[in-house]
């Protein structure tokens, strides 16, 4: 309680702080309301994981940080073991949709958008008033969701809080797991830097970039994104290995532009998803989903645009930095 | 031996290219990297507690989840089919452009309309049969293999480029991450602002490619000009 009574600590972190617990309490829902699903196959690990991250999310400043260590390394276990399952979730019938949607009509696109909205424009706020406007724009996203909330509430009288709070578990399900890779790659990318990965690839790298030629360090960086993200099919692992070993040390240290550097490292990493089968789930999954005959249906569509981009991108890079 | 800290490269790539699980790749590399770097066991539970904890902004996907949810249940879905439906004398291919710059919007704005399973498959695939049909000619099964690809083209393409759109999205905050990690401190705004020329020439070359694509594959399969 200190904490939220505290002066010293800014209202912006207050909120976000809030939001974080709100965040971990809806995982914390989802594991309790699936240990005692009884249409889960995995009850008992399923419950484990979200349970586990629920906690460590809204306990996460309180918490020593060891302690946050072993709940991350214990929500990993029935994640390895595949035993996160979605339960038995009541999705929408096409009746209720199509109901719902001849009651609200085009005005479903306000509460859809509003999230987007909130952040961009707390967002610009942070950027035009630097000093007197300190909310981030992870407030506004949370601001958006509950305008958003407010309006499907007052709009349909069927949508009570416990819907939101169902429609989130089965939203959460049908992501599962997957959704902690991105903060499992950046504590392997932390631990990376601290073994001086980095600097290894560095001076590998370092032996076919000429002292100081940018323009060769950023096309290999780029094409190094695109390649290294068709072999692991995700350009998340890329990103966090090719920045701390290229990017930071062949082109940010000469005092490239960072934001432009690191974010369209990202872009060039997708050009790499178009183009490989490793990234399964959007490129072979539709083929099935769609009942396609050619395997590589998907993939033979988008090498072209995937191409251009990747040049664009290339030359948006070395104009900007 | 100064190459040996490169093990647990070697495990992420090897390992997703084996497809084994991502978090059994992700804990070994983080292990074997950190067995070599001789950081110890506590050490290495508190950076990871402490990564947990100051990367938790990327989490804020839940919170949007709670309102995606419900939106797909009161008709978001059928007010999007229904905007693509007003276009006019529509041919598969512009109805595939017009699906991929809707999704293009939400996308930026964090919003699924349902992707393959739940837009494309049900909603847009019978929308450019019946576009076929509406012209008096029978699909053409190699016609409809090509559509059914560029359908997925567009909703690939909108999605990644436009994601990265929000302001906090998770590819963002990865990168915000990673370059604190480095010592660059950089908004989440800026890595925004920076990819709209990006997102915008993405969806736009796209559209552009399939509709002209398209268009060579009705004049291929349909021989209008012919009859």
């Amino acid at each position: 309680m200190d904490f939220f009574l505290s002066a010293d600590v800014t209202t912006s972190t207050k909120l976000l702080e809030v939001l974080y617990i709100v965040i971990g309490l809806v995982a914390v829902y989802a594991g309790v309301k699936n240990l005692f699903d009884k249409g889960n196959p995995a009850r008992f690990g399923t419950a484990v994981f979200w349970v586990c991250l629920g906690v460590a999310c809204s306990l996460g400043r309180f918490l020593p940080p060891a302690a946050i260590g072993v709940l991350v390394f214990v929500m990993c276990i029935p994640a390895v073991l595949q035993r996160v399952k979605p339960g038995s979730t009541k999705a929408p019938t096409t009746d209720e949709m199509v109901g719902n949607y001849e009651k609200i009509g085009s005005k479903i696109f306000i509460p859809a958008l509003s999230m987007g909205v909130f952040a961009l424009v707390f967002g610009i706020c942070g950027l035009l008033f630097p000093k007197s406007f300190t909310l981030s724009a992870l407030i506004g996203t949370g601001l958006g969701v509950l305008f958003s909330i407010i309006f499907l509430m007052l709009k349909n009288k069927q949508n009570k809080p416990l819907t939101f709070l169902n429609d989130a578990e089965r939203f959460l399900s049908i992501t599962g797991p997957l959704c902690m890779l991105p903060t499992l790659l950046s504590i392997l990318g932390s631990v990376f830097t601290t073994a001086g990965v980095g600097e290894t690839i560095a001076s590998i790298v370092g032996n076919f970039i000429p002292e100081g030629n940018l323009v060769i360090a950023v096309i290999i960086y780029c094409i190094g994104m695109m390649l290294f993200t068709m072999i692991m099919g995700n350009a998340f692992a890329a990103i966090t290995v090719l920045t701390v070993g290229i990017g930071a040390p062949f082109i940010l240290a000469y005092g490239a532009n960072p934001v432009a550097v690191g974010m369209l490292a990202l872009t060039c990493g997708f050009c790499g998803t178009l183009c490989t089968p490793m990234a399964a789930n959007f490129n072979i999954i539709p083929v099935a989903i769609l009942e396609m005959k050619d395997k590589f249906g998907v993939i033979k569509n988008q090498i072209i645009p995937a191409l251009f981009m990747i040049v664009f991108q290339i030359i948006m890079m070395l104009i900007l930095m | 031996m100064q190459y040996l800290n490169l093990l647990g490269i070697l495990v992420v790539i090897v390992g997703f290219a084996l497809k084994l699980d991502s978090f059994l790749i992700i804990i070994v590399a983080t292990a074997v990297t950190a067995v070599i770097a001789n950081i110890d066991i506590v050490t290495l539970l508190e950076t990871c507690g402490s990564v947990f904890v100051a990367n938790r902004s990327m989490l804020i996907f839940i919170i949007v989840m709670l309102a995606t949810g419900t939106l797909e249940r009161n008709g978001l879905k059928q007010a999007a089919a229904n905007l693509i439906s007003k276009i006019k004398g529509a041919t598969p291919g512009a109805l595939i452009g017009a699906y991929g710059v809707i999704r293009a919007i939400f996308g930026a704005f964090n919003v699924g309309i349902g992707g393959i399973a739940g837009f494309v498959r049900p909603v847009l695939i019978p929308m450019t049969e019946g576009a076929i049909e509406s012209k008096g000619d029978e699909v053409n099964e190699e016609h409809l293999e090509q559509v059914k690809g560029m359908a997925s083209g567009i909703e690939n393409i909108s999605w990644f480029f436009c994601q990265v759109l929000v302001v906090g999205g998770s590819g963002a905050l990865l990168v915000q991450s990673t370059l604190k990690g480095l010592g660059y401190e950089v908004a989440l705004i800026d890595l925004a602002l920076v990819e709209i020329p990006v997102a915008i020439v993405a969806v736009g070359f796209a559209c552009a490619y399939y509709f002209l694509k398209d268009k060579k594959l009705i004049k291929k399969y349909y021989n209008k000009g012919g009859k």
